[in-house]
């Protein structure tokens, strides 16, 4: 809440923007710069850009686009690459990513189509969680659910704090143009669903939706998802537990 | 939780399949929309943003429901009480009571969808008690209970995004999903017809930054609330409450628009602040500041008897367990108008903050069980809370008020399940669910009934929407197309003229400063505590925005995901809004709950036992209403402000704010101890016993 009078400092934004889906020949960077405050975030001064917005040679700009929503780390919508890295623009702090006041490299993730400037379309991510039937098949009743282990909900909720950011969409090899990969978010929702004690009554229709081409084993094992998840789901213990399930599945499933 | 009626035509005479609209993808809106699905009934949804985007992440503490897991002695009628008290009785109590008897099925449903509750030994969802509760009563899964309701909510409705509308012959409709969800749109308008019923929305591509005219046979209002309207508040960057601005600015009556609660935990960044979940105080957390105000040692240097723990020493029975309010008025109190809490080391200047500290309680939490709480506030650099105290102070976190619905209240004075006047506003075929309606909290809400009130009130409301759908005289989808056509160009000339610039009012703005300045204001005007002054300037800095809306300038002509014309076409609805919230704060002039009046520091329910109601005048102030009388399903029903308490009747705090001139920071050592060694000691109704004296050493 202090607020110190004598601090002038500026930091630097290096903004990778484009215009329109349909025009990416508009992609350049941009050069703004706004004073510095303590335990400012990225979305901060982004916030700041949108307020007075001309770049570093002082012309009027259009503002700079990105989503926010939470402003907690907690719903994904301001994902961006964050000098290199895919990271969320409200949880990121200035002094974090620029402690010697070096400039902060702003780029949409770039796995997903741009919509414009740092707003990506990440629609893929759920259509994803449709392929591989991510979900419970409640019925109309009223019932407690089943009871659950103390360590058995631990594993769970820890698989369950995915925020769909996309950043493991973002650092994966086999995701790209070309591929159908589902990724490593919609395997791991798989996992906790069928952990759980009502969706594993349907675990046999998951794993068969990712048996299939995009599907688990087109994971490369490169191990990149689990390093830069925000969360530290561990994705890559998901996986390997999939590709056990799915094999063993696709050996003696006719016996379940 | 399920409806069973042979359902009425799927489609309109003119053979349109007859959907209903849901706006706002949070958790109020995905839970109404599941229950039309699960009704049969076709359903839009629409939102800014995907699903797993909406701003319910941020609701963390847990689920009310009393299933006495703990063995306590708890019930739905301890939980009815606790939600009365801590409301100040300003919420409907046969309503409440109906909530807080379907509370654990709730939580039942929850649990089977896949929220990871925590467990108790015997694996069922175990239970915290969060603040204002007198039991442990809160399921909850971490400190991400909204994340986790939210990603379950959205499982299941791409669950029925699959599943095609069937007739009542049992043929599926090609290419008609039962659930439709329009993402990246935002509501800018209702469409109404000659007799001023709501047939459909007129919503603006977020991307291509199209205005459109869409029929449907009910609209359902989910869109959350707009303590983004605060600055430095802990709202999410979409609670500006411009879906509810469009509603007032088209005849919907308001209730209750100055009850905005302050989460008196938050940690204050640049320009904002980020709450620190009620469940940092439900599990163990204690608040402190240094016993002699002019202590400028590290918190963990402030040895134990050097600390003083306010609000254990104020609130003997509840402790640091006090609902938000009474937190966070001492908190203010405290530190500004008796200039106490944290210094800072270097300049010696009050810090406006006091400590929170579960240090004492780490080594005994479970893993994960402060998940969202510890990586958040240090992430964000505040500190890890269960490694050293962490300063907190009051932020703006969410509406207690909102569009005023209707209930209908049976023979057996309980809520009549499939009534269509349940959850409808004031404009006939618009209903609201959510924070964005004002019926569940009363003044305060308890913690832990945000997401319970927004999925009762789901499914209540879905119950209406398709009784109302099945007693329509004429579908929506057969009005003729020159009442959308004007609705769609009337928004859509609003937005180009405010895409086009400043059509005078001064020197050219931009929409996001004059939306700061408008922020200011209502941080200034109705904080924690609203004195007269600052009501009035408040007022005066609203009615000057108001004239300087023209000037408003976006320096962005591009026609694609043009954020700051989305912004400037919805200001002069967020101004009124505001004018609205700043008018109410100046009629309700007592203190209750959320709202708390400097100059009139006691509840008087002789005259204000009702909800404030508000309707806009054309001239865009508020014109404050007695009653409401509006036409339901071709009936003209009335509905007084009072509110119902025909339950218990007006029930009190049990645990009194700090009234009139109480201090709340400690008195010096060298007068407490000898003097008054008892005082500390003793009950809540002491309080008003105290000397006033005191106050004249601040």
């Amino acid at each position: 809440m202090s607020t110190k009078k004598d601090d002038r400092r500026k930091v630097r934004l290096r903004v990778l923007r484009q215009d329109a889906p349909d025009k990416p020949s508009s992609r350049r960077f941009e050069e703004v710069e706004v004073d510095l405050h303590p335990s400012m975030t990225v979305h901060d001064c982004l916030e700041a850009v949108r307020r007075r917005p001309v770049n570093v040679k002082g012309a009027a700009i259009a503002p700079i686009a990105w989503e926010a929503s939470c402003l907690e780390e907690t719903c994904g919508a301001c994902t961006m690459m964050i000098q290199g890295r895919p990271r969320q623009a409200c949880a990121t702090l200035v002094s974090e990513v620029s402690p010697k006041g070096q400039p902060i490299v702003l780029e949409p993730l770039g796995k997903f189509p741009v919509e414009r400037d740092l707003i990506v379309d990440r629609a893929k991510m759920f259509d994803a969680l449709t392929r591989v039937r991510a979900w419970v098949k409640l019925d109309g009743s009223a019932s407690p659910a089943p009871a659950e282990g103390q360590g058995a909900q631990q594993g769970r909720y820890e698989l369950s704090s995915c925020i769909a950011c996309g950043a493991c969409l973002e650092a994966c090899p086999e995701v790209h143009d070309g591929s159908a990969f589902v990724g490593a978010a919609a395997l791991n929702e798989v996992r906790a669903l069928n952990l759980h004690p009502v969706g594993r009554l349907d675990r046999g229709e998951r794993l068969e939706a990712i048996m299939g081409d995009g599907g688990v084993a087109d994971c490369g094992k490169a191990q990149n998802c689990v390093e830069v998840c925000p969360k530290a789901i561990p994705l890559v213990d998901s996986i390997g537990e999939l590709s056990r399930e799915t094999t063993w599945r696709w050996l003696f499933g006719w016996r379940r | 939780m399920s409806l069973a009626s042979p359902g009425p035509a799927l489609r309109s005479e003119g053979g349109k399949l007859r959907r209903v609209a849901v706006v706002g993808a949070g958790v109020a809106g995905m839970a109404t929309a599941l229950e039309l699905a699960r009704a049969r009934v076709p359903v839009d949804v629409l939102s800014l943003l995907p699903a797993k985007r909406a701003p319910s992440v941020a609701s963390r503490g847990g689920v009310n429901a009393a299933l006495d897991v703990n063995g306590e002695g708890d019930s739905p009628r301890q939980h009815f009480e606790d939600t009365i008290r801590v409301g100040e009785s300003l919420a409907h109590q046969p309503l409440v009571s109906a909530m807080c008897e379907a509370a654990p099925d709730i939580v039942h449903l929850l649990d089977r969808m896949g929220v990871p509750f925590h467990r108790t030994g015997e694996g069922r969802p175990a239970a915290r008690r969060l603040p204002g509760s007198s039991h442990a009563r809160a399921a909850f899964a971490g400190a991400t209970t909204g994340h986790a309701a939210v990603s379950a909510l959205d499982q299941q409705l791409r669950r029925f995004e699959g599943e095609p509308c069937v007739d009542a012959r049992g043929v599926e409709i090609p290419g008609e999903p039962l659930v439709r969800r329009l993402e990246h749109v935002e509501l800018v308008g209702l469409v109404q017809d000659d007799a001023g019923v709501c047939v459909g929305v007129v919503t603006q591509d977020l991307r291509a930054m199209t205005v459109k005219a869409t029929p449907y046979d009910a609209v359902v209002l989910a869109t959350g609330g707009f303590a983004g309207l605060f600055a430095g508040g802990a709202a999410s960057a979409l609670s500006l409450g411009t879906a509810a601005a469009a509603a007032y600015r088209q005849g919907a009556v308001f209730a209750n628009a100055e009850l905005i609660e302050h989460h008196p935990t938050a940690t204050h960044g640049h320009g904002r602040a980020t709450i620190v979940s009620s469940a940092a105080r439900a599990e163990g957390g204690r608040l402190w500041v240094p016993r002699d105000p002019k202590d400028l040692r590290a918190p963990r240097d402030i040895p134990e008897r050097e600390r003083d723990y306010f609000l254990e020493r104020l609130y003997p029975s509840f402790g640091n367990l006090v609902a938000h309010d009474v937190a966070a008025r001492a908190i203010h109190r405290l530190c500004v108008r008796e200039g106490g809490g944290v210094r800072d080391p270097r300049s010696g200047e009050s810090e406006r903050a006091v400590y929170l500290d579960l240090v004492h309680r780490a080594a005994r939490l479970e893993p994960g069980q402060l998940r969202g709480v510890v990586d958040v506030t240090t992430r964000l650099g505040a500190g890890d809370p269960l490694a050293g105290p962490v300063k907190v102070f009051p932020a703006a976190s969410a509406t207690l008020g909102g569009l005023w619905v209707d209930f209908e209240k049976g023979e057996a004075g309980r809520p009549v399940r499939g009534s269509p006047r349940n959850h409808a506003t004031s404009v006939p075929g618009l209903y609201a669910v959510g924070e964005v309606e004002h019926q569940y909290h009363g003044a305060q809400r308890l913690p832990g009934n945000a997401l319970l009130a927004s999925i009762f009130g789901a499914s209540l409301c879905a119950q209406a929407v398709a009784s109302y759908r099945g007693a329509m005289a004429r579908s929506a989808y057969d009005l003729p197309r020159s009442i959308f056509e004007k609705s769609e160009k009337q928004r859509a000339d609003e937005y180009a003229a405010a895409l086009a610039g400043p059509k005078g009012g001064g020197e050219p703005l931009s929409p996001y400063a004059l939306l700061d300045e408008l922020r200011a204001a209502l941080a200034d005007g109705c904080g924690v505590e609203r004195d007269d002054d600052g009501l009035a300037r408040a007022e005066a800095k609203l009615a000057e925005l108001d004239e300087r809306r023209a000037a408003v300038e976006v320096t962005d002509s591009s026609s694609r995901s043009n954020q700051a014309a989305a912004l400037a076409r919805a200001l002069p609805d967020l101004i009124d809004l505001g004018r609205l919230v700043v008018a109410c704060a100046k009629r309700r002039d007592e203190s209750r709950g959320a709202h708390a009046r400097a100059s009139h520091d006691a509840r008087d329910d002789g005259r204000h036992l009702a909800a404030t109601l508000a309707r806009r005048a054309p001239d865009g102030t508020p014109r404050f209403l007695d009653a409401v009388e509006y036409t339901c399903v071709g009936a003209t029903v009335h509905v007084s402000a009072a509110i119902d308490t025909s339950v218990v009747g007006p029930l009190a705090r049990e645990v009194p704010r700090p009234h009139g001139s109480g201090r709340v920071s400690a008195p010096p050592a060298k007068d407490r101890e000898p003097k008054r060694p008892a005082r500390a000691e003793r009950g809540g109704a002491d309080k008003k016993d105290r000397p006033a004296p005191e106050d004249e050493e601040a």
